[in-house]
């Protein structure tokens, strides 16, 4: 199945070669065409599944947690003033 | 042709929770940048979010207080898109299967209650805090900073039906939406500090039709007034538009107060391809028949049915008990006062008049201010037995708010207590007639009406002590 792998890569921000482009359209096909094939069962008395894991309502008290290391995350981003993220234009 | 307008809404309310959505980060509003954040919330690698018990009781507490049906099972999904303000670059929201859904809240408008469908209600989270570099605003900014201590804190949406059908309505449902999720403490629910906001479309359509015509979202209303002004431009634009032969484009707009204008964001930079699909990270939540049972419990009486009650078994006014009951708090003063003093109709006047004139000037509520249901009540006794006019009574007030003294220790220490000395009184009046000549010659001659001039005099006389009752007799008595 063909995929519009240029709208795709835009949606998750990717920049692909050409090479890539045609590597991951055909591996991204081949996965459809798989969705495709599966498509054909009758599927009418089967509710969706979200989770695979059949496990529900894990839930926390509502306590704070004080996080002791907010310098190591702000450490994660490549520039940093006045202890925030800077981050280039955002609008053109 | 003939149009009407189609207003829904969708409001955003912050939780009333300590801790964030899906991590134990504080929500404490003001802090240090970047002081509230871990991994979890950031989005670092690895991590796992859990959800907070407390978020989803007060979603499920508001979902019973608006008639909602609670869903037996909730999904939370990943709604995709990248923005700076949202680290995960994925925002956890409720999509396909929402905590609950198809309730209503009846609104006021004009003297009569609407009822507007609800069509969802559900969980979210909050983004982060963007702070522009080089523009007051996001256009023409060189840069940005980023605070994520507003990110993952816990925001519940209710979607309404297109019900509304004018502006004022729209503000009258938000009115009655804020005052609803303050009084149930959800929510401190204020459009002014954003915890509170509120996303309005609107579309015009011919009378008669079924179908709804093209709309607009608006954003950015930062108070009822805005709301109601934002919607407003906004029928009159599409009116023009729609009369000229043109056509209106489905467009996201920002409404500027200042110009009072809504103002259109290019559509391309909008046109999202969001791609939900349920967050694999968290489980379905099924809240139990008990769960629900023990929430719905703890509600208690709601806003509407108080206000009912006050009006048919107190004789309360609309609109006085409309007051008392915008703020469960106040609601609660009046009833315990009530207990002590069966007098509904003045203890609801000081409450609604000096008291909360008061509470306003000084930015305080009724639990933080010096006063109490007992004090409120001694004052008015103190009026009922003449120990105090009820112009003093205002000043007495504002002395024990100022103080946290008793109304009898105000009253004996400044002297304020109604003169009922009759004898004294009796001097005082002689003096004012004999200081008055002109006066009294006028009133000997007929003028009657100069005897009003006589009580002002008298009452400055008794820096407003005396009893005007006993003025006015022993005027008369005194003036033959
Ligand atoms: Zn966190």
């Amino acid at each position: 199945m063909q995929i519009d792998i240029d709208h795709v890569a835009k949606l998750a921000r990717l920049g692909l070669s050409e090479e890539e482009k045609k590597v991951f359209g055909e591996q991204l096909g081949k996965v459809l065409d798989h969705a495709n094939e599966l498509q054909k069962l009758n599927t009418d008395n089967v509710s969706p599944t979200s989770h695979a894991i059949p496990m529900k309502n894990v839930l926390r008290e509502d306590k704070v947690v004080v996080c002791q290391n907010t310098e190591d995350i702000l450490a994660n981003g490549p520039e940093t003033e006045d202890n925030m993220f800077k981050v280039p234009r955002i609008v053109e | 042709m003939k149009y009407e307008t189609i207003i829904g809404l969708e409001i955003h309310a912050q939780l009333a929770t300590e801790s964030k959505m899906f991590c134990g980060c504080s929500t404490k509003f003001g802090a240090e940048p970047n002081s509230n954040i871990c991994p979890v919330c950031t989005g670092q690698p690895g991590t796992l979010p859990v959800v907070n018990k407390k978020a989803f009781e007060l979603a499920i507490k508001t979902a019973i207080a608006l008639n909602c049906k609670i869903e037996p099972q909730s999904i939370f999904a990943r709604k995709n898109y990248f923005y700076p303000d949202l680290p995960k670059d994925y925002q956890v929201s409720q999509y396909e299967l929402p905590l609950a859904t198809g309730g209503y809240i009846n609104v006021e408008v004009d003297g009569e209650v609407k009822k507007i469908g609800i069509t969802r209600v559900h969980l979210e989270e909050d983004a982060g805090k963007l702070v522009h570099q080089g523009a007051a605003q996001i256009m023409g900014a060189d840069s940005s900073l980023v605070d994520y201590n507003r990110t993952g804190t816990p925001l519940m949406e209710i979607v309404s039906e297109p019900d509304i059908r004018s502006p004022k309505e729209a503000a009258a449902y938000m009115q009655t939406m804020a005052n609803l999720l303050q009084y149930i403490a959800v929510s401190d629910a204020k459009l002014e500090e954003g915890s509170l906001r509120c996303d309005a479309n609107i579309s015009l359509r011919p009378i008669g039709q079924k179908e709804f015509g093209t709309k607009s979202e608006l954003k950015n209303m930062n108070s009822f007034k805005a709301v109601e002004k934002a919607l407003i431009y906004e029928v009159k634009r599409h009116n023009e538009v729609v009369s000229e032969g043109g056509k209106i484009v489905q467009d996201t707009r920002f409404y500027d107060e200042k110009t009072d204008t809504t103002k259109g964001m290019r559509t391309k930079e909008f046109a999202h391809d969001y791609r939900y699909f349920p967050e694999p990270d968290l489980v379905p939540v099924e809240p139990s028949q008990e769960w629900v049972e023990e929430i719905r419990q703890s509600l208690g009486e709601l806003p509407a049915n108080r206000k009912a009650r006050f009006i048919k078994d107190f004789g309360l006014t609309t609109d006085d008990a409309g007051l008392l009951v915008s703020n469960k708090a106040v609601a609660d003063f009046f009833e315990e006062a009530l207990k002590l003093l069966n007098n509904p109709k003045a203890i609801a006047n000081w409450i609604n008049g000096e008291l909360t004139a008061y509470l306003n000037e000084h930015n305080l509520t009724i639990t933080q201010a010096n006063i109490s249901p007992a004090k409120l009540v001694e004052l008015i006794q103190a009026i009922d037995q003449g120990t105090i006019s009820g112009k003093i009574a205002k000043t007495v007030l504002v002395k024990v708010l100022e103080t946290g003294k008793s109304v009898k220790e105000v009253v004996a220490e400044s002297g304020l207590t109604q003169m009922s000395d009759e004898g004294e009184l009796v001097k005082i009046i002689r003096d004012v007639i004999k200081n008055n000549p002109k006066q009294l010659e006028q009133y000997k001659g007929g003028k009657t009406t100069v005897l009003a001039f006589f009580v002002g005099q008298t009452m400055k006389a008794t820096k407003g002590r005396a009893n005007p009752g006993m003025v006015n007799k022993l005027l008369k008595q005194e003036l033959g």
